[in-house]
C-alpha cells in the first residue's frame, strides 16, 4: 500500500544502462575489442635474420630489438634459433635478444620475430631519466669549423628542433662552405652531426629505422638522428631535415649504440624481411589484453570448456528480453514463462529446422503415451516422473531411428531438457483437457513463435559476438527489463481484445 | 480484424493487464495476504468471523488415506461440489448436482462412478489444480441451491456475481451465466456469458460472450437486458466486508444466491480480471482514481457499499 517515488529507481536504470554502455565503450577504446564480427586489422610480420660465423668459441650474439617504437604496437616477439640459449633482456639502453651457445663453428643463422600494429596515437615515451648533452672535444682546426657553422646554425634559428634543422641544411652538400668540407667525410656525416649538436648542448643521438613495405626481404635498416628537446626525443631524417617518423616506418633500434653485437663469430650481419598479415580484430584485442594485463576483464582468460559454457549462458539473457516483451508488450500467451527460452536455447544447438521437428515429435509422441498414463490414475509426481522417463525413451529412440536413417540432425533431440519437456507435455494435457485444442494451439504456437523469436536473435553472430566480448552490456539488458517492469500500458493483443469498447466510446 | 486505438481505450479509462499488476494489484495487495484467498478453505474460515456465509463445508480431505472416507459421508447425499483449496480460475472444481443408483450426476448431465471421484480427489491433493503445483487439500461443500429467478438464465451451473471491490468499495460488478461452451461453468473465458450489473440499482446493464456483445442467452434464449438482483445493497456491503477480512486492497468477490440460504461467499480472487469492464461497457479506471482521490475513506462496509451506490452509477 506504499506509493514510492518512482525516480530513484527511473535513476538507477538509467545508471545502470549509462555504466553497460560507457563500458563497452571503454572497452572497445581501450581494449580494441571490435563492434562487429569479422572486422581485420593489418598486422606487421618483422623477421630480423642475424648471420655469422662461428669460430669455434663461446658465441652470444646480441641484437637490439623495438621498444615501444613510435607509431607501432607490438604484439608477439619469438626466436627461431636451434641449439641456441634465447632470453630478451631489458636494460637502460633498451631491450635486446641474446642468443647463446657454447661452441659454435660455420655459417650460423638466427631469426627473430615479431608482430607489430600500427596504433594511431603513440603513448608516450617513458624515460628512466632526463638525457644530457655529452661533453665534446674538437681538435684544432676542425674546433674553429664547428664552432663557426654552429654560430651560423645558432643565428637562423630560436628551437632545439629549428637549430637541428639549420644545421643539417647547411651540411648538406650543395650548401657546403669551406668548414662544412673540411668536417665531414661520406662516413661519418651522421655520428658528425650527433657530435656538433651534443656540442651545442642539444641531446643527440641515432636511430635505425625500418621502411615497412609488403613481401620485402633482405632490407636494410636506415639512419636517422634523434634530439631531446627537454620534453620527448624527436627523429629527423639526417639529409632532408624533415622532422617526425614518416608512416609506415618502424624505428627498430632507438637509444642503445649498437644494433647487434657478436662475441665468438665473425662476419656477423643483420638483414630484415616483413609481411603485411591482417588477422581478426578480436583476436588481436585479446592478444593485447593479455599482454597489458587487462585480459581478466574477458572471459577469455577461462579454459575453453567454460567459455563455450559462458557463450550459452550469456545469451540467456536475451532470450529472457524477449520473452518479457512478447509477454507484457506484445502480449503473447506462452506455455510456462520460460520454457520458449530454454527451447531456444536448445534451437541453437540443433539449428531451427531439425530442431522444430524433433521437438514437435517429442511433444506429439509425449501427449499420446500422456493420454495412457492418465487413464492409470497415478499420483502427479509419480506421473511426470514417468512422463520424463518416456521423453527420454522417445529422444533415444528417434535418436537412433534418425541415425539409422542418415539423419545426423535426429541425435540433436538431446540437447532439449527433458524436465521441461515433460513438464510441457503434462500442462499441455490438462490445458487440453480442461480447455480444448484451440487454448492449446494458442497457447503451444505461441510459445513456439516466442521460442523461434528468442533462436533467431540469440544465433545471431553479431549478439554471440557482443553478449561474450562485452558482458557488460547485460547491464542494459537488465535495465530494459527492469524498465519493462514498468510498463502499464496496452498490450498489442489488448487492443484487439478490447475493440469491442469502441460501441461505448 | 478489429482493432481499438490505445486513445480511445484511455479516453474509456479501461483498465489493461499491466496497470492492474503494477498500480493496483502489486500496490495495494499484500503479499501475505494471498494465502488468504488462494486457499478456499482459509477465505472461508476468515470470512466467517466477519460475518460473511459461505456453502455449508461438509468434509475436507487433507491425505490421500482419507479419501476413503469420502464415499462413506458421499453416500447419503444428493449434491456436492468438490474442489481444489489451492485452485485457480474454476480449474478442478467438480459439481455432483444428483444420484442415479451408484453413479453421480455431473453438472453437465454426465454420469461418474465414485472411483472416478476418488481419482479426482487423488489430483486435487497432489497439486495438479493448485496454483504451483504444491501439494494440495480438497474441500467438499454443499450444493448451492440456485434461486431460480436467476438460475433460470443461465444453462446448468450456478450463475454467480463478481464484484470488484478496490480499498473496500465495491466498484463494478457483473453476473456470470454458464453456458454449454463453458460447460456449466461460470468462468468468462472458457465461453460463459458475463452481464455487467449496474451497481447502483443491480440491474442489468450489457452482455458479453467471448468478448462480444450479445443481447440473448445463446443456450436459455432468454433476453438479457432486464435481469434485476434482488437484495442488492446486501449484497453490495456483504462484498465490502471482505475487504476487512482479508486486507486485500484489490480484489474480486465472487457471491452466489442461494434459494434458502441467501447470499453465500463462493471464493476471493486476487487477481481478478478485466472482462468485467467489457461486460459493463466501462472502464474501471475512473472509479478506482475517485477512490484513490477520496480525502476520507469511509469505515463501515455499508457507508462503502452506500457511497458507491451513489457515486458509480454515473461513473
Amino acid at each position: 500500500m506504499t506509493t514510492r517515488s518512482r525516480i530513484p529507481f527511473y535513476v538507477a536504470v538509467l545508471l545502470l544502462i549509462g555504466a553497460g554502455i560507457s563500458l563497452a565503450i571503454w572497452r572497445h577504446v581501450e581494449l580494441g575489442i571490435p563492434w562487429l564480427t569479422g572486422e581485420q586489422r593489418p598486422v606487421w610480420m618483422v623477421e630480423a635474420r642475424v648471420d655469422f660465423v662461428g669460430t669455434g668459441e663461446p658465441v652470444l650474439a646480441s641484437l637490439n630489438i623495438p621498444d615501444q617504437p613510435p607509431g607501432f604496437s607490438i604484439i608477439s616477439e619469438q626466436a627461431a634459433s636451434p641449439g641456441y640459449g634465447f632470453s630478451i633482456v631489458e636494460d637502460s639502453g633498451g631491450r635486446r635478444a641474446e642468443w647463446s651457445k657454447r661452441e659454435v663453428s660455420g655459417p650460423q643463422t638466427l631469426y627473430f620475430k615479431a608482430q607489430f600494429i600500427p596504433m594511431d596515437e603513440s603513448r608516450p615515451q617513458r624515460l628512466t631519466r632526463e638525457p644530457q648533452a655529452r661533453q665534446m672535444f674538437w681538435e684544432e682546426p676542425q674546433a674553429t669549423a664547428v664552432r663557426e657553422i654552429l654560430t651560423q646554425a645558432r643565428e637562423r634559428s630560436s628551437t632545439p628542433e629549428s637549430m637541428t634543422r639549420e644545421l643539417i641544411r647547411l651540411m648538406q652538400p650543395d650548401t657546403r662552405t669551406q668548414n662544412t668540407t673540411l668536417l665531414v667525410a661520406e662516413e661519418n656525416y651522421l655520428q658528425l652531426l650527433v657530435e656538433m649538436l651534443n656540442h651545442a648542448g642539444i641531446p643527440a643521438r641515432t636511430a635505425d629505422g625500418l621502411r615497412l613495405e609488403d613481401a620485402r626481404r633482405r632490407q636494410q635498416l636506415m639512419p636517422f638522428l634523434q634530439i631531446y628537446n627537454g620534453d620527448q626525443w624527436l627523429t629527423f631524417d639526417p639529409q632532408t631535415a624533415e622532422q617526425g617518423v614518416p608512416e609506415n616506418l618502424l624505428l627498430w633500434r632507438q637509444g642503445s649504440e649498437s644494433l647487434l653485437d657478436v662475441v665468438g663469430g665473425d662476419n656477423s650481419e643483420v638483414s630484415f624481411s616483413m609481411l603485411r598479415q591482417t588477422v581478426p580484430a578480436l583476436q588481436l584485442a585479446t592478444m593485447q589484453a593479455e599482454s597489458s594485463g587487462l585480459g581478466f576483464l574477458s572471459f577469455y582468460e577461462l579454459p575453453i570448456e567454460e567459455q563455450s559454457m559462458f557463450r550459452m549462458l550469456l545469451l540467456l539473457p536475451l532470450g529472457a528480453l524477449i520473452v518479457a516483451f512478447m509477454r507484457m508488450v506484445i502480449g503473447i500467451r506462452t506455455s510456462g514463462t520460460f520454457m520458449p527460452v530454454l527451447i531456444a536455447v536448445a534451437f541453437v544447438q540443433t539449428t531451427l529446422l531439425p530442431g522444430l521437428i524433433a521437438f514437435l515429435s517429442v511433444v506429439a509422441i509425449g501427449l499420446l503415451m500422456r493420454g495412457y498414463l492418465s487413464s492409470l490414475n497415478l499420483l502427479l509426481v509419480s506421473r511426470i516422473s514417468a512422463l520424463i522417463i518416456l521423453v527420454i525413451f522417445i529422444t533415444a529412440g528417434l535418436s537412433i531411428i534418425g541415425y539409422q536413417m542418415g539423419f545426423n540432425t535426429g541425435m540433436t533431440v538431446t540437447f532439449f531438457p527433458m524436465v521441461i519437456i515433460a513438464w510441457t507435455i503434462e500442462r499441455m494435457s490438462i490445458l487440453w483437457e480442461e480447455e480444448g485444442v484451440r487454448e492449446v494451439m494458442i497457447q503451444g504456437s505461441g510459445s513456439l513463435f516466442v521460442a523461434i523469436c528468442a533462436y533467431l536473435v540469440m544465433s545471431a553472430p553479431l549478439a554471440g559476438h557482443l553478449t561474450f566480448n562485452f558482458p557488460e552490456l547485460h547491464l542494459v539488458i537488465l535495465g530494459f527489463i527492469l524498465l519493462m517492469g514498468q510498463y502499464t500500458g496496452y498490450k498489442l493483443t489488448e487492443l484487439r481484445r478490447f475493440s469491442p469498447m469502441k460501441v461505448y466510446d | 480484424m478489429e482493432w481499438i486505438s490505445p486513445r480511445r481505450l484511455n479516453r474509456l479509462g479501461m483498465l489493461n493487464m499491466n496497470r492492474r499488476n503494477v498500480d493496483y494489484i502489486a500496490r495495494y495487495n499484500e503479499r501475505s495476504s494471498y494465502p488468504l484467498v488462494d486457499n478456499k478453505l482459509k477465505t472461508k474460515l476468515v470470512v466467517a468471523e466477519y460475518g460473511v456465509r459461505t456453502p455449508r463445508l461438509l468434509q475436507v480431505v487433507r491425505e490421500q488415506h482419507e479419501i476413503s472416507h469420502f464415499r462413506e459421508m458421499a453416500e447419503d447425499l444428493e449434491g456436492f461440489a468438490i474442489k481444489p483449496a489451492k485452485g485457480s480460475g474454476g480449474k478442478g472444481i467438480t459439481v455432483i448436482t444428483g444420484r442415479d443408483g451408484d453413479e453421480y450426476i455431473k453438472a453437465s448431465g454426465a454420469r461418474v462412478d465414485a472411483p472416478y471421484l476418488e481419482r479426482h480427489l487423488t489430483n486435487i491433493l497432489a497439486g495438479l489444480y493448485s496454483l504451483a503445483g504444491t501439494p494440495d487439500v480438497a474441500i467438499v461443500e454443499d450444493l448451492v441451491q440456485s434461486d431460480p429467478d436467476l438460475a433460470r438464465y443461465s444453462h446448468q451451473g450456478v450463475p454467480d456475481i463478481r464484484i470488484v471491490v478496490f480499498q473496500g468499495y465495491p466498484v463494478m460488478a457483473m453476473l456470470r451465466l454458464a453456458t454449454t461452451a463453458s460447460d456449466g461453468k461460470a468462468n468468462l473465458h472458457q465461453g460463459a456469458v458475463g452481464v455487467g450489473l449496474d451497481i447502483g440499482s443491480g440491474r442489468s446493464l450489457n452482455a458479453v460472450q467471448f468478448n462480444r456483445p450479445i443481447t440473448l442467452h445463446p443456450d436459455t434464449g432468454l433476453a438479457l437486458e432486464n435481469i434485476e438482483i434482488a437484495s442488492w445493497d446486501a449484497m453490495l456491503e456483504m462484498a465490502a466486508r471482505c475487504y476487512e477480512a482479508t486486507g486485500l486492497g484489490y480484489m474480486g468477490v465472487d457471491l452466489v444466491v442461494d434459494a434458502n440460504e441467501g447470499p453465500l461467499l463462493l471464493e476471493l480472487n486476487a487477481r481478478p480480471g478485466l472482462a468485467i469492464q467489457m461486460a459493463n461497457g466501462r472502464g474501471l479506471l475512473p472509479r478506482l482514481r475517485a477512490i484513490e482521490n477520496l480525502k476520507r475513506p469511509h469505515f463501515s462496509p455499508g457507508d462503502r457499499a452506500n457511497f458507491a451506490m451513489k457515486t458509480f452509477a454515473s461513473l
